[in-house]
């Protein structure tokens, strides 16, 4: 859906912002692991690209919020934080497939790299109501790039933190902290939103144990609906073929097992279409599949 | 819509009667003048919980080719003042899955379909032009003349005449007679007139102009290259003009030769623009990355740009800008707009 939504609030929360905007028709249609997306800049932008966030959290209050997290690191972030109360803001959402949600009881460990932990909080509130217990590994470069240690801390059955520089939790990576983790919580899941290096970490680690790995990927977007192409992966479907998809409408949450993480940012040489030998292929290919098909387990189809 | 008057004639407004917005392309009925162009509506389906596709004029497909294309690796986009530079590389499903899925789709929501195709040889495009002829649904083809020729060392057919009429010449000969041949031009060329009439004389119906331009930028942060392909296709309002110089340039040179807008409309005033300068109709583009609606919104936004201006028939401006002056809107008494 495309509402004007209208600001709430924008608050600083260390090194982020976390802005909530009143949007009821998101806030109710909003499963964890969706995206909205805001045209920033005002009527008259030179800034053609949407930007994509992942919702962090909707409440009820004044017919429905919408919150999301982010840092002002560019020009139409940093429009953002400038906005104030009662702003209109031009949103769409909620996009992209959600979390798939365990049937039964699980043991989940919840993964979260910087501000990659503010979609995990209201995953973690859903994943409770099925009775899973939700443990939290979540790192930073630093203390002040942690986001929602507190409610981590007090709605976890365990809570890990690791700072490149020491100053929160362990001093390291999240990635040496996996094994620990999983082995004393007998993580049966993990649900993990950080950027690809990690991730791609994160799904080797858990394959040791066997452990299914949901990742959120953050890749750039534009227009967050599937028109502008420009958030491809190569994904290997259920089916072995690889594809590149758009992360906007296939993802953004795809399992790990199935991202072909050693060639993002590449077009493998067996994803359908790939050029062989030359501009585009002369050869005719076995395969015209289509594009989407990439659907996470848990019985979830509904695309945003 | 802040209109003020500086005397002459009541407003038309509110009280007007409707504008008729039916147009004909090239012998084709369309309801109105705005069509989502080719590559930002995808096939459809993206923007049809934004946009009913049945209410536009008609839906220009992403470039359809013979065979499925990954396209280029990401990074694909890089967003520049008022543009966006994009080196997809043409990703698509080709023809085969084209035909199977995303055309019936498009045609039972009632669109009518505008396919753009796109090939590496000039056999590739008829190939197209025939599969698309046994089809039943297709309104028009518009031929993509900005692809690499595989035979002369992916240099684009057209940036050249000889080789935009070989293709063009070819499609029309592969085509079903009743379907309209539309040949999109780039502007990176240094007399656009020539290869437009080069088309025409190839038996090309109308013209599309334009495609976006070559562009590039550069990560100052890595220091290489912002896109993954080196070059991209620039968009946006930030070739408006080059838009509306080439399709005045155009619409001077053949002044009966239906033409399709594109490059940069984002609002009703800027389609309103190319059609002054001699669109007969025009196509949304990189506004849909912006904004999922636009297709709907320009199209309201032209229809009451017209009521307000006091024009019966969106077919009456097509370059109207070529003509008087006193035809303008100072002279039904309307000011400009802010």
């Amino acid at each position: 859906m495309q509402v004007r939504g209208t600001v709430l609030t924008v608050r600083r929360a260390d090194a982020y912002h976390v802005l909530t905007l009143v949007a009821p028709a998101i806030a109710t249609r909003f499963r964890p692991g969706q995206f909205v997306t805001i045209a920033v800049g005002g009527p008259q932008t030179s800034m053609l690209g949407r930007r994509a966030f992942a919702v962090h959290d909707v409440r009820p209050d004044h017919g429905g919020t919408v919150e999301f997290v982010f840092e002002a690191s560019g020009p139409g972030t940093a429009w953002l934080a400038g906005l104030r109360a009662r702003d209109p803001l031009d949103v769409v959402g909620p996009l992209g497939r959600p979390f798939p949600i365990p049937r039964d009881p699980t043991s989940c460990l919840l993964l979260g790299v910087g501000y990659g932990s503010a979609p995990l909080y209201a995953l973690a509130a859903r994943l409770r109501e099925r009775g899973c217990t939700v443990d939290f590994l979540l790192g930073a470069a630093s203390a002040d790039r942690m986001f929602g240690a507190l409610t981590a801390r007090r709605t976890g059955r365990s809570a890990t933190f690791a700072t490149a520089d020491g100053s929160f939790g362990a001093r390291g990576a999240v990635t040496g902290m996996l094994d620990q983790v999983i082995t004393q919580a007998r993580t049966e899941v993990i649900y993990a939103c950080a950027p690809v290096p990690v991730l791609r970490e994160v799904v080797l680690s858990a394959s040791k144990y066997e452990v299914p790995v949901q990742a959120m990927v953050d890749v750039p977007m534009a227009c967050g609906t599937g028109v502008c192409m420009g958030c491809v992966l190569p994904v290997t479907g259920t089916d072995g073929i690889t594809r590149i998809v758009r992360a906007c409408v296939d993802g953004p949450v795809f399992r790990g097992d199935l991202v072909r993480w050693d060639d993002m940012g590449t077009i493998p040489f067996d994803a359908v279409g790939a050029p062989r030998g030359g501009w585009g292929g002369e050869e005719p290919s076995h395969d015209r599949g289509v594009i989407r098909g990439v659907a996470p387990p848990g019985g979830h189809s509904h695309a945003g | 819509m802040i209109v003020g008057l500086s005397g002459g004639s009541p407003p038309r407004g509110d009280t007007a009667m409707p504008v008729d917005m039916r147009v004909r392309l090239g012998g084709v009925e369309l309801p109105n003048p705005v069509l989502a162009a080719a590559g930002c509506a995808g096939a459809g389906r993206e923007i049809a919980q934004f946009t009913d596709v049945a209410r536009i004029g008609a839906l220009i497909t992403k470039s359809i080719m013979a065979e499925p294309r990954t396209g280029n690796p990401a990074p694909r986009l890089a967003e520049t003042p008022s543009g966006l530079l994009n080196s997809v590389g043409l990703q698509g499903p080709g023809i085969d899955a084209f035909l199977q899925r995303d055309l019936p789709w498009l045609l039972s929501r009632g669109a009518r379909v505008v396919v753009s195709i796109g090939g590496q040889t000039v056999r590739e495009y008829a190939g197209l032009a025939a599969r698309l002829s046994d089809a039943a649904g297709v309104s028009a083809i518009e031929v993509n003349l900005s692809c690499p020729s595989a035979p002369d060392a992916g240099r684009m057919f057209a940036l050249d005449p000889q080789a935009a009429a070989g293709v063009v010449a070819a499609v029309r000969d592969g085509a079903r007679r009743d379907i309209p041949v539309f040949a999109k031009l780039s502007a990176d060329v240094t007399d656009i007139v020539a290869v437009a009439g080069a088309c025409i004389t190839a038996g090309a119906d109308g013209l599309s102009l334009v495609n976006a331009l070559l562009g590039m930028a550069i990560d100052t942060v890595t220091m290489r290259p912002a896109l993954a392909g080196t070059y991209g296709a620039l968009s946006g309002p930030a070739i408006r003009p080059i838009a509306v110089r080439c399709i005045w340039q155009v619409r001077q040179a053949l002044p009966d030769v239906p033409i399709i807008g594109t490059g940069g409309v984002r609002t009703g005033l800027d389609a309103l623009e190319l059609m002054l300068a001699g669109a007969t109709v025009v196509g949304i583009g990189t506004a849909i990355v912006h904004d999922p609606s636009a297709c709907a919104r320009v199209l309201r936004e032209l229809e009451e740009e017209l009521a307000t201006i006091g024009v019966d028939r969106a077919a009456d401006v097509t370059g109207q800008a070529h003509g008087s002056a006193r035809r303008g809107r100072l002279a039904r008494g309307l000011s400009r707009p802010a």
